[in-house]
């Protein structure tokens, strides 16, 4: 059966259903079939985190799954994340104001990345951020900020479910 | 021939998934050595891209709700073969019974990595680095072979043959790996030296021993990176089975591993510095694994 399957899966919060042959990786036919280029070939190997997706909320290499593979399943892009500039996500908001983001190329592998980090868990120290990111490359080298980005999107997210003292005297 | 990456899988191959054992065994046994099992595909389609294999026929296992458990008993904890990494990493049970195998696991290379790859995966690809043979071999991990004729069971250390070469026959399939639980009093450890935090193993060592008294006893080191498979140092454990383990003892087993081990010099390292560099963490190791040891309410 080296001829086409048929698989379906939920891309974004929408099903799609395309015709896939056993060899084709998931990056490719999220970048050049379904044009969602977000998503960034680098290595090749599972050595950079580029090509990261969540898959059911995990993340994963695209380079290195079957498209086949992820029938039934659920992906997210980095194009799932937000519509534009209003509606950032924390996350990516705070890689622009922390200037988290050089060339931009391993920008969505990170996010991601650091998305699954925060939903498991939501306030990590910065050990746990550089450990949870580490195969996440960037070649600008651009460490620094990304780490604090991803501490500031933490931290206001936590700021944003309990009211902080600062809250509280105004409140008050 | 193109031996370089590519962005895509340059080989045609058959597909199948299956949803029991029995059909992917039946699979395997029609198809021979054109097949590959495909569990995470971390390594299987690094090597398919470069062509260093082309099998006509694929099995993907990862759809095998049979193959993905990990369940703890009174004599030990058993562990489906697909089971990910990433579902042995977060599981109590490995963490509190077989700390030595869980900080191995944590230590391997990225969240994404270990999101995908398996635990059968990672033993079948038999890369003299594997991460988690050390510590399930000091363990005395048994793994169960699997083929439409039957089931056989054989310790881990008899189960690799040579650099990506094991004891299984053509038709058979890694089903389950059985850890058994570890006599109280036990202390265990892993440690690895790598260039970067998501490279392969320049040296791995895992120890496990129980502490009677001042002794110690079953004492078990166990080497990847070393040698053409991961392997025993025995004359090392024979120096500290049963002897009150001193500082200065200690760096005697190191010293004693590091003249049992074979190590080449290769991408990653020399063999100069691998025995220099196992010398030390033999000794390391044991000490944390003494660190380790904890003793139950009724000896303590």
């Amino acid at each position: 059966m080296t001829e086409p399957r048929v698989i379906r899966f939920r891309l974004n919060g929408e099903w799609v259903q395309l015709g896939v042959a056993p060899n084709e990786l998931l990056i490719n036919v999220l970048r050049e079939r379904l044009h969602l280029t977000g998503t960034k070939y680098w290595c090749g190997i599972g050595e950079c985190g580029g090509c990261t997706v969540l898959l059911d909320g995990e993340p994963v290499l695209s380079c290195l799954t079957l498209a086949v593979d992820v029938d039934g399943r659920e992906i997210t892009t980095i194009e799932g994340l937000a519509t534009g500039e209003d509606d950032l996500t924390p996350l990516q908001r705070a890689f622009i104001e922390e200037g988290a983001i050089q060339c931009g190329f391993c920008t969505p592998g990170f996010i991601l990345t650091a998305q699954a980090l925060l939903r498991e868990n939501p306030n990590p120290t910065e050990e746990e951020i550089r450990e949870y990111v580490r195969g996440n490359l960037c070649r600008c080298t651009g460490y620094v900020n990304i780490v604090r980005a991803i501490k500031r999107a933490a931290s206001e997210a936590a700021k944003s479910r309990r009211p902080g003292p600062a809250a509280g005297a105004a409140s008050g | 021939m193109n031996r370089f990456n590519t962005h895509i899988i340059p080989v045609e191959f058959e597909y199948h998934e299956p949803r029991t054992i029995r059909e992917a065994l039946e699979l395997l046994a029609r198809w021979g050595e054109d097949a590959k099992i495909l569990a995470g595909g971390t390594d299987l389609l690094v090597q398919m891209k470069m062509r260093r294999v082309e099998p006509k026929c694929v099995i993907n296992i990862k759809r095998i709700p049979e193959l993905d458990y990990i369940r703890e008993g009174p004599a030990g904890v058993r562990i489906g073969a697909a089971t990910r990494l990433r579902r042995l990493e977060r599981s109590g049970a490995i963490k509190r019974l077989f700390p030595a195998l869980h900080r191995a696991i944590g230590w391997m290379a990225s969240v994404q990595v270990r999101n995908m790859a398996t635990i059968g995966g990672n033993l079948c690809n038999a890369s003299p680095a594997a991460d988690t043979a050390p510590p399930l071999m000091v363990y005395g991990a048994r793994v169960k072979l699997a083929s439409v004729s039957g089931e056989r069971t054989l310790p881990l250390e008899d189960f690799f043959t040579g650099p990506g070469q094991t004891a299984m026959r053509p038709g058979e399939m890694l089903t389950e790996i059985w850890i058994p639980r570890q006599p109280e009093g036990t202390g265990s450890a892993f440690i690895k030296v790598a260039r970067t935090a998501m490279d392969l193993a320049k040296v791995n060592v895992a120890v496990a021993l129980t502490l009677k008294g001042w002794s110690a006893f079953n004492v078990r080191i166990a080497l990847g990176s070393v040698a053409p498979t991961p392997m025993r140092a025995r004359e090392a454990e024979a120096a500290l089975e049963g002897r009150p383990p001193t500082e200065g003892l200690l760096r005697r087993v190191g010293d004693i591993a590091s003249e049992e081990i074979r190590p080449i010099t290769d991408v990653r390292s020399t063999a100069e510095y691998r025995r220099e560099v196992t010398k030390v963490i033999v000794a390391d190791a044991l000490r944390k694994a003494l660190g380790m040891v904890r003793v139950g309410g009724g000896v303590g």
